[in-house]
């Protein structure tokens, strides 16, 4: 071992980590939730594409609502949760929130898009035309588009002390805009349905139609809450990475000073000698050019 | 509060009198738009009537995203953002301020715009009193939500490009109460003026919720961590 990884090491046992901090991208409880979203997904996508019967008035084209209407539920508690972790950022100032509101975000993104795709596919063969501007779909695309913006704004001040602050203030301001837009796009004439599934009083589907639009449900939300831990986890690492390349670097740059005063000091001494004497003499120089630089 | 707000708005506008930024770039521009939707829609002088509202609109939008970046570049010196926050000035009174002074300039870019629309489309306007209420209502919702994210962006690497990507869907919703406002006023669509006046009510909802998340957002973004 030479003596400026000797300096590493020990500046690397110096640096700070909370016991329960993620180490790597996924946790026992999020892999158990991976495998649990993708059960429920392949038995939902058996459900809603092959067992459940073809709709009465869509024939197959309806078992495409069995992935549009999970995902664009997914998408709005999505933006939802980067709407509520935003106010929490500036209320409690953690960066935990800051990091939910943007992973959130980010799903929300997917879903969204998942959600539109699907809906033109589905458009096309039973209204004629893959887009229409009604209050609902004009909702939905403003809103992906404000949300885009909200990530871009991120990207941009990745690495700024006040990003947490600016975005949170930023996610707030997006999600004021969302009942706006939706009144004012709902004064247009629609087109779209109504709703099919109510949470009280009778529903206008059932059976094994419905049991697929439930499954499909749970396997969207598990999806959602599987891949914001991921990318919660992933965003913390790469908050850490920066810190820790910046700690290594004034390690290197010590450790060096020390191992330059050493050979100067005793010229006969072998480099790769680790010695407690040095190890503290190493330790005394850390310590001094520490204070001198918060100095 | 209000006195402070007087200032910066008073200051902004002093900038602009003795650079005549505004009077020399923009106002140009919003015509050369008006002109260019001509060519665009050229010949069809229906087709041209009938889009009219919703052309000056987008004219006014394209407009405010310039006059945004006008506003904030004067404060984007290297340390004129401390100065600001050390003089004292409240946050909000600095926003409204802001904000006066971007209204000011978009009435006159839309006074100009209206009456360039009535020479080069032979627009006529019907219902004036609806017109100025639609103006007025839009143009504080689009100066207060345009303020709030030109000092959001204002030591944002990029913020050219982003101002346009965050602001113009914010305000998909003044875009959309104006025009049909307009349309009315116009005589362009179907709205009738009953409706028009649902959607100036839009207008002044968007205008105040934006006043209001400005005046409580700016002490935050203005203070450091």
């Amino acid at each position: 071992m030479t003596s400026i990884d000797t300096g590493l090491a020990q500046v690397r046992t110096e640096v700070e980590v909370p016991r329960d901090a993620p180490v790597g991208t996924g946790s026992r409880a999020s892999r158990i939730l991976g495998v649990v979203t993708l059960v429920l997904t392949a038995v939902g996508l058996a459900y809603s594409l092959i067992i459940s019967p073809p709709d009465a008035n869509q024939s197959n084209a309806g078992r495409l609502l069995y992935i549009h209407v999970p995902s664009a539920i997914v998408a709005y508690v999505a933006f939802g949760v980067t709407a509520l972790a935003s106010v929490m950022v500036l209320w409690r100032k953690t960066e935990v929130w800051d990091l939910i509101a943007g992973a959130s975000a980010e799903i929300g993104i997917v879903f969204t898009s998942l959600c539109l795709i699907t809906g033109m596919l589905w458009g096309r063969p039973i209204w004629g035309v893959y887009w229409t501007w009604d209050a609902r779909l004009t909702t939905t695309a403003l809103l992906l588009v404000l949300f885009v913006g909200y990530v871009a704004l991120r990207r941009a001040l990745a690495g700024t002390a006040n990003r947490a602050k600016w975005c949170a203030i930023a996610g707030i301001v997006a999600a004021i805009d969302v009942p706006i837009v939706h009144e004012s796009t709902n004064w247009w004439v629609t087109l779209h349905q109504g709703q099919t599934v109510r949470l009280l009083g009778e529903s206008e589907i059932g059976g094994s139609m419905l049991f697929s639009l439930l499954l499909m449900m749970v396997a969207g939300l598990c999806g959602y809450v599987w891949l914001l831990l991921v990318r919660f986890r992933v965003g913390y690492l790469a908050e850490r990475v920066d810190e820790y390349a910046f700690d290594e670097a004034i390690a290197q740059r010590r450790a060096e000073a020390a191992s330059q005063q050493r050979t100067a000091a005793h010229p006969d001494t072998p480099a790769h000698r680790d010695t407690p004497s040095d190890r503290a003499d190493t330790h005394r120089i850390a310590t001094a050019s520490t204070s001198t630089e918060v100095d | 509060m209000l006195a402070d707000a007087w200032i910066i708005a008073a200051k902004d506008l002093r900038i602009e009198w003795r650079s005549r930024v505004a009077f020399n770039q923009l106002a140009p521009f919003a015509l050369v738009v008006l002109v260019l939707f001509a060519f665009a829609l050229d010949s069809q002088q229906t087709v041209l009537a009938e889009a009219t509202p919703g052309l000056l609109w987008i004219t006014i939008l394209l407009a405010l995203v310039l006059c945004v970046q006008r506003t904030f570049v004067t404060e984007g010196a290297p340390g004129l953002a401390d100065q600001l926050r050390l003089s004292g000035l409240d946050p909000a009174g600095i926003f409204l301020g802001k904000t006066l002074g971007v209204f000011v300039q978009l009435v006159a870019l839309e006074i100009l715009t209206f009456v360039g629309a009535a020479i080069l489309y032979s627009t006529e306007f019907g219902s004036v009193g609806l017109m100025i209420c639609t103006a007025v209502a839009a143009s504080v919702g689009l100066a207060a939500s345009g303020s709030l994210y030109g000092a959001l962006l204002l030591g944002v690497r990029g913020r050219e490009t982003l101002l346009p990507l965050l602001l113009l869907p914010v305000v998909a919703p003044v875009l959309i109460g104006a025009t049909s406002a307009f349309q009315a006023a116009l005589g362009t669509g179907d709205v009738t003026l009953d409706q028009a006046w649902r959607w100036v009510g839009l207008l002044t909802a968007f205008a105040v919720a934006y006043l209001l998340a400005g005046v409580f957002a700016f002490g935050p973004l203005l203070e450091d961590t």
